[in-house]
């Protein structure tokens, strides 16, 4: 016996009353395991535990979470992924899969049913309780027939393996089903740990499930002769599931869209791009029934999108799942399947499932509480969400407690046989083997011939705790990969095995959404605004700390006044409190750490479009951001400082270096551009209208040194003090100073600079658009572009005047900078106000 | 000519919007014009809207009531919806004696067996809908009007005449959004609530009751009380009985609807049948200017 093995079976025997995956009843390994567990005889312990590890990381660098509302662990939680995969032999997996395809038509069929003639309800087979009671039966949507008469599209099933080695039935997906996407990322994961034993192994590939999806979505979605359009909707990213969303829509090459990126016009359903409103023909919905639709459904649902009923009833676009079908996810149907495949199928349930029973038939009550303590209680509808009862565990005054309950309300309860799951092997502490309980959840997807297709494979998830009869993910459990061992050899697995031919060759997104394109352009007005305000800050601080530049710090002073970046003058608060509110203090709603959480907030929804490293520099600065000052003095405040300034700097090269130039880059610079004129068009005007620039006499000396650190700290702020010494060799002087900051085109904080890129901007726009709004720039800009320094030498006469030209100029373009803001806004992003509801009884 | 028997109406009922900031884009299902069933029928009933709207389409919901979709994508900043129709009334006939109320809900429950198209019709109503939540209390609450063995209409008229006894009618108490255990609690409302009161009480026993949405005549006729509920929409409740079939019941008038109840369509609760219901882009805040006139016709007019 391989030595891997033989430590492993004197720690966890398996259990008697289990089923094993990995080895017989009498201790024998099970001849699949074969290879695999030869394999891992070769490695110690150590290098058992060192592999776990390279997986747990390659999950955090891939950014898998699970998120769990509420979760101690913070909002994203890492996905727990166990090294060993789950075998499954090719001739055990034939009978699986034709069992789960048959269980898809039967469930697909009973919808159809439900939703149309009824004949379940009318001949007795399905107590009415079940349909019209379930808050997932939706009565808008009776008499619908979806495009093809197809209801179910994506179907998932619970299965356990009980102790007789066959695969039963706990429970059926037909609403939103998930986990496909989080199944094809520890595939992905998997074969990039152990890609010999991948090879050797011969898994038979899961990718043309995925084809098969994006065709049914594309293809089988009603569009008449246009090239069709599919989206992926999420409720959006605090859903449980959002990374899988995001997943599965990069995997399809679908846009990830929220019901606010779409629109209803006429019984056409349309997606808010940038470039306009561009028709949807197929959306994979991952919102749930009663959210889809707010002016027929729920009308406080701030998720969906209006009118989309009346587009499906049009047949204008196929919704998967069809909206309504999570009626037939009730527990409670499954005691009435059998029945249900005779009559609609014709044919007995191939596969055996979780005995269960409706408590709202009074036999059935009775039968039930009398065996209640080997049984299991769950919810017969969503609507009350209580976890699953066992009956076993509870003392007999729980029990008593427990039949009162049910008594009360006999139908709102499923009784079920507690299931003893089978167990399988995983890599525990230190590289030892263990056993955990597992189940698996398998997925199938509709084709055009009217059947199913099965994934070989799915999502086997494992037991939290060693004892554990339950593996739930939103408790905490792990998962793990599923290979379907091939007869013979198989193709390589091809992720992304999409055809792409040369003339398929896209170098622009097709559709860019409103919201992305608007959270992207108030993404690089954030960096933007929390880099200026940094730089600002410490400039102001290291001036304070070092008792130094009394004007300097004036001016430092009234521009962060100007913008709001400092808390007003008033009260007892002197400049040292006020610096220290705007450096730390979140409830002053114009702080650093307030910006930097709104930048977070922009940057977040956008996530799926900033690579790995970007998004990891955004989360490093929100956590900074976050992070409270051990003590509240300038010196802590300064060492707050420097990790934000490094980061922002960090996101500005990702900005430059990292991103595609494609039109969503566009608006992030533009964004960036417009927010860097808007801050420095103001702070060279408050350094003119300085008293320290007072363009008098040179026999003012004392005046000299406060001109020259007023200049430096401009140039410091425009990072452009080590430009301005290598061509000077000498103190900061006004005209320089200006030139560089002005009009030196090929410095990036001149204003020149964000001028021709603002130009350069619209100009792209324009031509990939069409059109793009008139720049209320261009007046000022043609002046600034005209200025000749010459006239503010001092010696001139009339500079004076002159100077107050200049900061006026520089005022306007400031006002015309958020002007174009504005105008950006409104062509580009303004459809995508949220709409709301009314509703009147009067 | 040959007019239809019992008592003619004319009604008007006008919907005003006035948007504070225009509105770009919106929708609406409107739930206005009735549905004809056996008692009562409508003639020259017609919408007028202003502006044209973009879109309009009608059909029959699930319920069989008649639903216009208006939508409008053209930015404006009021909206008009303008409601007119004659009509005719007829007398409810006598009733049967009703079985015990035990009966029906046993022959409400399910057994397995085979169901005809009137209890099928009939378990559409005995649920949880989105206004009406099920709850003990509700049930504790109609119990002492359901005697065991009591005949159902009896037992609901008792039901009907208690909550009217004991509810305050109070405009100024909910809006559509109040939950029913507030009105329960707080022991007033507007008929919309005791409506669904009173369904909540006869489906937590197990009996299947709808929500009627209409209007009431409340013109008093001479030497009687005047039914509260001036010119507004009305709604009351109907409740399924063997030989008699739905058997209509107004508790905030304590009484059974007869010629002076008019019935525009029913569904579970409000919500199926809301007589306005919309999404708007933009608009800001705005409250609806509602008239509804109800006028008796002249004998032979």
């Amino acid at each position: 016996m391989v030595d891997v093995l033989t430590p492993w079976l004197a720690r966890a025997a398996p259990a008697p009353d289990r089923y094993h995956e990995l080895v017989t009843a009498d201790g024998s390994l099970r001849g699949h395991w074969q290879p695999l567990i030869t394999q891992l005889g070769r490695w110690s312990p150590a290098q058992l535990a060192h592999r776990q590890e390279l997986l747990q990381r390659q999950i955090q660098e891939n950014g898998v979470t699970y998120n769990v509302y509420a979760d101690t662990k913070g909002a994203d939680r890492p996905w727990e992924l166990d090294l060993l995969p789950q075998l499954i032999p090719a001739a055990e997996w034939q009978c699986l899969a034709a069992g789960i395809a048959q269980r898809a038509r039967l469930l697909d069929a009973v919808l159809a049913d439900l939703y149309g003639p009824q004949h379940l309800l009318r001949e007795g087979l399905l107590p009415s309780d079940l349909v019209f009671g379930h808050n997932n039966f939706l009565w808008p949507a009776h008499g619908i027939t979806p495009p093809g008469g197809r209801y179910l599209h994506v179907y998932a099933a619970d299965l356990a393996r009980a102790p007789d080695g066959r695969w039963w039935v706990i429970a059926d997906r037909t609403q939103v089903p998930s986990g496909a996407g989080y199944a094809l990322e520890n595939r992905q994961i998997i074969t990039r740990t152990l890609p010999e034993l991948h090879r050797q192994q011969g898994v038979q590939p899961i990718s043309g499930f995925f084809r098969a999806l994006r065709t049914l979505l594309t293809e089988g979605a009603p569009h008449a002769g246009e090239v069709p359009l599919a989206v992926v909707l999420t409720p959006g990213r605090y859903n449980e599931t959002y990374f899988e969303h995001l997943y599965l829509a990069r995997h399809l090459g679908l846009p990830l869209v929220e019901g606010s990126d779409l629109t209803v016009r006429g019984d056409t359903l349309y997606l808010k791009a940038v470039s306009g409103l561009r028709r949807v023909h197929g959306v994979l919905r991952r919102l749930d029934d009663d959210f889809c639709d707010p002016l027929e459904l729920r009308s406080d649902s701030a998720l969906g999108i209006p009118g989309l009923l009346n587009v499906v009833r049009a047949g204008r676009v196929l919704v998967s799942n069809a909206l309504g079908s999570g009626v037939v996810e009730s527990p409670a149907l499954l005691g009435f399947l059998p029945a249900i495949s005779e009559r609609l199928l014709g044919q007995p349930l191939q596969l055996p499932q979780l005995a269960t029973w409706w408590c709202g038939e009074a036999t059935v009550l009775e039968d039930a509480l009398e065996r209640l303590p080997g049984l299991v209680f769950k919810p017969a509808f969503p609507s009350q969400s209580f976890e699953p009862l066992f009956a076993a565990r509870l003392d007999a005054a729980g029990r008593e407690e427990l039949a009162r309950r049910i008594r009360a309300m006999p139908g709102a309860y499923v009784a079920q046989e507690q299931v003893q799951l089978s167990q399988a092997p995983v890599v525990g502490a230190g590289g030892a083997l263990d056993s955990r309980a597992i189940g698996m959840r398998v997925f199938a997807v509709a084709t055009a011939d009217g059947g199913y297709r099965v994934l070989p494979g799915g999502l086997t998830r494992v037991a939290g705790e060693a004892d554990l009869g339950v593996v739930s993910m939103q408790r905490g459990g792990a998962s793990k990969d599923t290979w379907v061992l091939a007869e013979g050899p198989v193709p390589a697995e091809a992720p992304d095995s999409r055809i792409t031919r040369a003339r398929d060759i896209v170098r622009r997104e097709a559709h860019l959404p409103s919201r992305v394109g608007e959270n992207l352009f108030w993404f690089g007005r954030y960096s933007e605004r929390c880099d200026t305000q940094a730089r600002l800050l410490r400039s102001a601080l290291l001036r304070l700390i070092d008792n130094d530049g009394a004007e300097a710090l004036a001016i430092t002073e009234a521009v962060g006044e100007q913008f709001g970046l400092l808390p007003p003058v008033g009260g007892e608060e002197d400049l040292t409190a006020r610096l220290l509110t705007a450096c730390l203090d979140r409830h002053f709603g114009n702080s650093l750490p307030a910006n930097i959480q709104r930048l977070y907030h922009a940057a977040a929804p956008i996530r799926g479009r900033l690579s790995q490293e970007n998004w990891l520099a955004v989360a490093a600065l929100a956590r900074q951001g976050n992070t409270p000052a051990a003590e509240r003095d300038l010196g802590h405040a300064l060492a707050q400082l420097a990790p934000l300034v490094t980061s922002l700097t960090a996101l500005s090269g990702f900005a430059l270096d990292d991103m595609t130039r494609d039109v969503g880059w566009r608006f992030l610079m533009l964004g960036r551009r417009i927010e860097r004129l808007q801050f420095f068009a103001g702070a060279i005007a408050a350094v003119l209208a300085s008293p320290v620039l007072g363009l008098g006499t040179a026999a003012e000396r004392p005046r000299e040194a406060a001109r020259m650190e007023t200049l430096d700290s401009l140039l410091a702020l425009a990072n452009s003090l080590i430009t301005y010494r290598t061509r000077y060799l000498s103190t900061p002087e006004l005209l320089p100073t200006l030139d560089l900051l002005l009009l030196d085109a090929h410095n990036p904080h001149a204003l020149l600079f964000q001028l021709d890129m603002i130009d350069e901007g619209l100009v792209q726009l324009r031509e990939e658009f069409g059109s793009a709004p008139d720049n209320p720039l261009a007046p000022a800009a043609a002046r600034l572009r005209a200025l000749d320094l010459a006239v503010l030498e001092p010696a001139l006469f009339g500079s004076a005047g002159q100077q107050e030209a200049l900061e006026a100029l520089l005022r306007e373009l400031g006002a015309a900078a958020g002007a174009l803001s504005d105008r950006l806004g409104l062509r580009y992003f303004a459809h995508a106000d949220p709409a709301t509801s009314y509703g009147v009884s009067a | 000519m040959n007019l239809p028997a019992g008592r003619g109406y004319r009604v008007t009922h006008v919907t005003r919007y006035h948007y504070a900031t225009p509105v770009t884009v919106s929708l609406h299902l409107l739930h206005l014009l009735p549905r004809d069933v056996p008692w009562q029928v409508a003639e020259a009933a017609q919408l007028a809207i202003s502006p044209e709207p973009g879109l309009r389409q009608e059909r029959r919901d699930a319920f069989g009531n008649r639903v216009v979709t208006l939508a409008f994508e053209q930015p404006h900043r009021e909206l008009s919806v303008e409601l007119g129709m004659t009509l005719w009334r007829q007398p409810r006939p006598p009733e049967q004696p009703s079985p015990p109320w035990q009966e029906v809900v046993a022959a409400l429950a399910y057994h397995g067996q085979a169901l005809g198209e009137e209890l099928l019709e009939a378990e559409r109503y005995r649920y949880e809908s989105p206004q009406v939540r099920l709850k003990r209390s509700f049930a504790d609450y109609a119990r002492e009007c359901f005697a065991p063995e009591a005949a159902l209409l009896d037992a609901c008229r008792a039901l009907m005449a208690r909550i009217h006894d004991e509810f305050t009618f109070d405009a100024s108490a909910t809006d559509i959004a109040t939950p029913l255990l507030t009105v329960f609690e707080e022991r007033r409302g507007v008929c919309q609530d005791f409506a669904h009161l009173m369904l909540a009480c006869l489906r937590s026993l197990g009996l299947s009751a709808r929500y009627v949405s209409g209007y009431l005549l409340t013109q008093p006729p001479p030497g009687q009380p005047r039914l509260v509920g001036a010119d507004a929409t009305h709604a009351w409740v109907e409740v399924w009985c063997p030989l008699n079939g739905w058997t209509g019941f107004d508790p905030t008038n304590n009484c059974q609807p007869d010629l002076e109840h008019l019935v525009v369509g029913w569904g579970r609760d409000f919500t199926d049948v809301s007589p306005l219901r919309g999404m708007l882009l933009g608009g800001g805040s705005h409250e609806p200017e509602v008239a509804v006139t109800v006028l008796p016709l002249e004998e032979g007019e």
